[in-house]
């Protein structure tokens, strides 16, 4: 045989395979053993699809270090066989022909014309089977995640087949997550069948699964415990019907807590939308009726950031950040220094002018923009979700949002509390007088502090650019509510903000379930009404004679 | 409780035959005691005034007995028998129960003549108001407080254009009009020359001839002036109560005023 | 004897006002003079064409809606921004009236329901479409539903004492939660659609040019009474009582004034007043959406009686039927420019000219608001009163 250069991925499964066989060998498999293997493997040959079938049950089962790559091989259609003397190979596709290996010792035959060697052909029922058999040995391997996961997948179509290959691998197994998911795809088998009292017990420990895969196999169960059933399989459904609704109740849990995960997450979006009027309405009382358009310039901040570096969307969000605090902010000073600042001590036509602004900010986007809705990009890490179980999994643009926004509520906390701006805020809103005579210059103050609520405001778009469309009405969604909620929660106290957004949410979501999500949102605009009217100071009023004068 | 019982009977016999009844008031905001634990009885035409350094607890007491404030504690009856704290402003003011600010409100977009005729006794209900004619008794009514108050020549200025004096002299005026059993004047000399100090002490003593009186003032002059009993407030609590000199003899008195 | 200002007679009270005589003469001159003009061929100078007629007719209507909003907020202080919502409600107490005189020349010809309702599967008429047949049953709700509304929303809100800028926002709320409701089929009121493809008003067709002129000279004297009926009110005592609660509400409660009847009072009776102008304007546009309850609407109308010059009645009309052709031109000739247009009015007026046009020419209202001056005297941003003190 000439001696040719092999291509390095087929010496690699050379070696591998001249390992994998002297493995076998080490491990004293047994010529008897090595025998019916090799006897399974030339079923392969056989052109009768069942035959191949036991056959693929049978390597599957031999627990020979070989089965694993020769029925990957086999689902990838890279296994073929010798015409003349029907050898069981590897191919791999050259030019003009195959270089093939053989599958059982590992040598390398070399290159062969193409008519020499005919594929191991497959159907979709052995197709089906091969996966279940793979999934079986890669309960081996060495990949803790793929042996995880091929017990889940063992859950699937529990076969009592898999009975004894699931008791090797539990006995090899010390990773306890891996453990618990073979035990439980072990109960899912032996539940099917075998004497009364292991079945039951099989029933038992599957009861307290958040898998939807065991939910099925009880369902099963139950269903195969009819009226013409063995009084095995009666006493088993009774069991698995009992399984199924401590299961159920646990499932109402769980659902329960995803009800409070999606309203915490829309309290989240309310408490972004509203923070930064927490500022300029809540602590300098400014009603800014442009507040939404702060939110809008925001997003569409993001919007042009996501423009200008098409490349690097993955960080765009996290330039369009400050990006978006600086532009609106900006926005902000300049709103305060020529209107807002002519018009303190006079709500209502603060009211009325920052409207005016608003329509003119919204009419502007449409302008420069277009009347149409902007495509803003999600990130990628921005999507999937985080799987608890079986019954609750949380998205991770949400758990990104109600993180993003607690990070923004105690940032500005922070800047309230802890720098001399908050410290000057907090002068001037208290007795702008006594502030101004003790050198605070209060024109200074109340342009930054405007200008950093709004600048918050066009943070919170940021965020609401991953969540809805970015046009320009954006901002008329989240006016009432950013009002309402800074309101609810007691005009001047940020905390308050925090728990009227997150009450607001929770009660909209839990609500949604029996009425609809327009009638739920009415029901709260309702509720918020006939509250206002109990306390007209919100949740959190401030109390005394300075209050009302 | 029941409505107008107050809430012991030993409060309902001690308050027999008084005008104004406060006892164990106490208002706190935010734990601060604005006021704490007061008592303060006024019989029926008695001329009292309260004297207190800045957060006495004076404006309090007026904003817990005209039902702007509600107390934690405490009993406020009026007349021996009607439970204060159960009813609201308007309610306590038709009672006969008027109060001058201590900054002076009076209804600037409207005539001194208007100010007077809103202020007049009369049904407020909103129908009748809406229909109501004035008539010659309320006319010359209104024509006396003018004379009352000086404010004959500016029966048609309107309150906003009028000088600092005159519109405390408006807001008596006002008070006059409602003819109310009890008068609550809340500084009323504030920012006053002397002239006018001595002139509106001389109206008060004219209005304490036919009505119930309680004036709150720091102008110690004024309040001898008056020369009533005086009530000396101080942490929300009753500190002294007798005569201008027998108050300004007491120990205490003169330590909280002159001590800080 | 000092002399004390003499009482005025009714009449005076009603039309002593040169300015309001002069508005009220030509709101009835036009309700003559325009039906005439378009009777005149189409060929004359003068004639005045009928799409003309209706637009001038929903102008009265909006002008009759500004009138109503500017008897709470300019003689009371109570800043609604929820009007719109009586407006709409009258808007649709009307429609389903014109809704009924369709009978079974829907589309679907069903004898009983109206197109929508067919669409919808419906098997019978909803509840309270019952007695809309009747027209005199339709025009006492016009006035009965948003006057319920108001009469319930505005007691317990001003007996609870909520006043400036949070009422604002809660009527603002209000219409917005009806806007969200309206918009729902199941509500029964057309859903996205409203009610539309009207035909016939007391048996007339809606279409033709009589009945057009019928609804302008409506309008036209709906407007005249309603400015009569707010003249009778804020001439009153009670219109003193209003200018009391308006400029110090706490004083006037402490002289015995239940202020929370008397906003109520005023609130209903301008909620009335808003719903007439409603169920005027709807035959003439021919349709009635549930887009009138949104909240921008409301702030327009405001904005219509700060430009115009509220506390003054006839300064609500000037300002609702000024930005309305206004509006009529520039949406058709610059749609671009309007919404910048309209913000810009919303910035100047609040900032030049707090009294509003009127307010410019008129030296002395009986009832002014603090002056501009006084207002300007005030250092800007260096004053001890705070947003949120003079609410």
């Amino acid at each position: 045989m000439p001696h040719k250069l092999v291509p390095l991925g087929a010496a690699m499964r050379r070696v591998a395979c001249l390992i994998a066989v002297l493995a076998a060998f080490i491990a004293a498999t047994g010529l008897a053993a090595a025998s019916d293997f090799e006897a399974a493997l030339g079923k392969l040959t056989d052109k009768s699809f069942q035959v191949k079938e036991q056959a693929i049950a049978e390597i599957a089962t031999s627990g020979d270090e070989r089965a694993l790559p020769i029925l990957s091989a086999l689902q990838a259609g890279d296994l073929y066989f010798v015409r003349k003397d029907k050898r069981i190979v590897f191919a791999e596709k050259l030019d003009k022909g195959f270089s093939i290996t053989d599958a059982l010792t590992g040598e390398a035959l070399g290159e062969v014309k193409r008519r020499a060697v005919r594929k191991v052909s497959i159907n979709n029922r052995l197709r089906t089977a091969l996966k279940s058999a793979i999934g079986s040995l890669e309960l081996f391997s060495p990949d803790a995640e793929a042996r995880l996961a091929a017990a889940r997948s063992m859950l699937v179509a529990p076969t009592a087949d898999a009975l004894a290959m699931l008791d090797r691998a539990l006995t090899a197994e010390s990773e306890p997550s891996v453990r618990e998911a073979l035990e439980t795809a072990r109960a899912a088998v032996q539940a099917q069948t075998g004497p009364l009292d292991a079945r039951l017990a099989a029933v038992g420990v599957m009861s307290g699964s958040m898998n939807q895969d065991v939910w099925r196999v009880l369902g099963k169960l139950v269903e195969e415990g009819g009226e013409t059933a063995s009084e095995d399989a009666k006493q088993v459904a009774l069991a698995a019907s009992a399984a199924l609704e401590s299961i159920e109740s646990q499932k109402r849990f769980y659902s329960l807590l995803e009800t409070l995960f999606f309203g915490i997450s829309l309290g989240a979006v309310l408490l972004l939308a509203a923070v930064g009027l927490a500022i300029t309405f809540g602590v300098m009382g400014v009603i800014n009726m442009a507040h939404g358009e702060m939110l809008m310039l925001g997003a569409y901040t993001t919007f042009v950031v996501q423009q200008l570096m098409p490349n690097a969307i993955e960080y765009s969000l996290f330039v369009a950040i400050p990006a978006a605090f600086i532009v609106t902010g900006a926005v902000g000073i300049l709103l305060e220094r020529s209107v807002i600042r002519v018009l303190y001590g006079r709500p209502l036509e603060t009211l009325l002018a920052t409207f005016g602004v608003s329509l003119i900010l919204q009419q502007a986007v449409r302008t420069i923009f277009s009347p149409l809705n902007q495509p803003v990009i999600t990130p990628d890490w921005m999507s999937g979700f985080y799987e608890v179980n079986g019954a609750l999994s949380l998205t991770y643009n949400r758990l990104y949002i109600i993180a993003f926004s607690l990070i923004v509520f105690l940032a500005l906390l922070a800047v309230l509390r802890k720098t001399s701006l908050g410290l000057q805020m907090r002068a001037v809103t208290q007795n702008r007088k006594m502030a101004a005579s003790m050198g605070i210059r209060t024109g200074w103050v109340d342009a930054m502090t405007f200008g950093l609520g709004s600048g918050i405001a066009g943070i919170g778009g940021v965020a609401l650019s991953q969540l809805t469309n970015v046009g320009p009405n954006l901002g008329q969604a989240y006016i009432i509510d950013s009002f309402l909620v800074v309101v609810f929660g007691g005009v001047g106290n940020l905390w308050g903000t925090l728990v009227g957004a997150m009450t607001l949410g929770v009660v909209n979501k839990f609500i949604e379930p029996f009425t609809g999500a327009v009638i739920a949102k009415i029901l709260v605009l309702v509720f918020i009404i006939l509250f206002i009217q109990r306390r007209p100071r919100g949740l959190f009023a401030l109390k005394g004679r300075a209050v009302d004068n | 409780m029941t409505e107008g019982v107050p809430q012991s009977s030993e409060a309902a016999k001690l308050a027999k035959g008084s005008l104004l009844y406060l006892d164990g008031v106490t208002v706190s905001f935010d734990g601060f005691n604005a006021l704490n634990n007061l008592s303060l009885v006024i019989e029926p035409g008695e001329m009292r005034a309260i004297i207190g350094p800045n957060g006495a607890g004076k404006t309090t007491m007026m904003d817990v007995v005209t039902g702007k404030t509600r107390p934690d504690a405490g009993d406020v009856l009026f007349d021996g028998s009607i439970d204060l704290t159960k009813h609201d402003e308007a309610a306590i003011a038709s009672l006969g129960i008027g109060r001058k600010f201590q900054k002076p409100t009076v209804f600037e977009t409207q005539s001194v003549y208007d100010n007077l005729l809103l202020a007049l006794q009369q049904d407020r209900r909103v129908h009748t108001t809406l229909f109501a004619r004035t008539s010659r008794e309320e006319d010359s009514r209104i024509e006396e407080i003018l004379e009352t108050t000086r404010l004959t020549a500016q029966v048609q200025t309107l309150g906003g254009s009028l000088s600092h004096g005159q519109r405390q002299w408006l807001e008596i005026g006002m008070l006059l009009a409602q003819d109310p059993r009890l008068l609550l004047v809340d500084e009323p000399v504030a920012g006053m020359t002397d002239a006018e100090t001595e002139e509106t002490a001389r109206l008060l003593r004219d209005i304490a001839q036919s009505h119930s009186v309680v004036v709150v003032e720091h102008d110690m002059d004024f309040v001898r002036e008056l020369g009533v009993k005086v009530t000396v407030l101080h942490e929300g609590s009753v500190l002294a109560e007798g005569s201008i000199d027998h108050v300004s003899q007491d120990e205490r008195v003169v330590e909280v005023y002159l001590g800080r | 004897m000092a002399p004390l200002p003499q009482h005025a007679t009714l009449f005076q009270r009603l039309f002593g006002n040169t300015s309001g005589k002069l508005v009220l003469g030509v709101i009835l001159g036009a309700a003559i003079v325009v039906p005439l003009l378009n009777q005149l061929p189409e060929s004359s100078p003068f004639h005045v064409p009928t799409f003309v007629v209706s637009l001038l007719g929903k102008y009265l209507c909006y002008a009759l809606l500004a009138m109503a909003v500017d008897l709470v907020w300019g003689y009371c202080g109570i800043l609604s921004l929820g009007h719109g919502a009586f407006f709409a409600l009258g808007g649709y107490a009307m429609g389903i009236y014109l809704m009924r005189q369709i009978g079974d020349r829907g589309v679907y010809g069903h004898p009983m329901l109206p197109d929508f309702m067919v669409f919808l599967n419906w098997q019978e008429l909803p509840w309270f479409w019952y007695g809309f047949d009747s027209f005199a049953f339709a025009m006492l709700m016009v006035v009965l539903v948003p006057g319920l509304l108001a009469f319930v929303f505005g007691w317990f809100a001003f007996r609870s004492r909520v006043t400036g800028v949070y009422l604002s926002i809660i009527t603002q709320a209000m219409t917005y939660a009806l806007m969200l409701a309206f918009f729902r089929n199941d509500m029964g009121f057309g859903g996205n659609n409203g009610l539309t493809d009207f035909r016939d008003i007391l048996g007339f067709s809606l279409r033709t040019d009589g009945v057009r002129n019928g609804l302008f000279v409506a309008s036209a004297l709906a407007l005249a009474g309603g400015f009569l009926i707010c003249r009778f009110i804020t001439t009153s005592r009670l219109g003193k009582v209003l200018y009391a609660i308006r400029d110090a509400e706490s004083r006037a409660r402490f002289l015995g004034y239940r202020v929370e009847y008397y906003k109520t009072f005023v609130f209903t009776v301008s909620a009335m007043l808003a719903g007439v102008a409603g169920a005027l304007y709807v035959p003439q546009v021919g349709i009635i959406n549930p887009g009138e309850f949104s909240p921008i609407n409301s702030i327009e109308i405001v904005i219509w009686v700060a430009l115009g010059g509220r506390g003054y009645l006839y300064g609500a009309i000037v300002g609702a039927v000024g930005v309305n052709m206004a509006k009529s031109y520039f949406t058709v000739a610059f749609p671009e420019i309007w919404l910048f247009f309209l913000g810009g009015l919303f910035v100047i007026t609040t900032l030049f000219l707090p009294k509003g046009v009127v307010g410019i020419f008129s030296k002395a209202p009986s009832h002014p608001l603090p002056s501009l001056r006084a207002l300007l005297a005030r250092p800007a941003a260096n004053q001890g009163t705070r947003p949120g003190d003079a609410l």
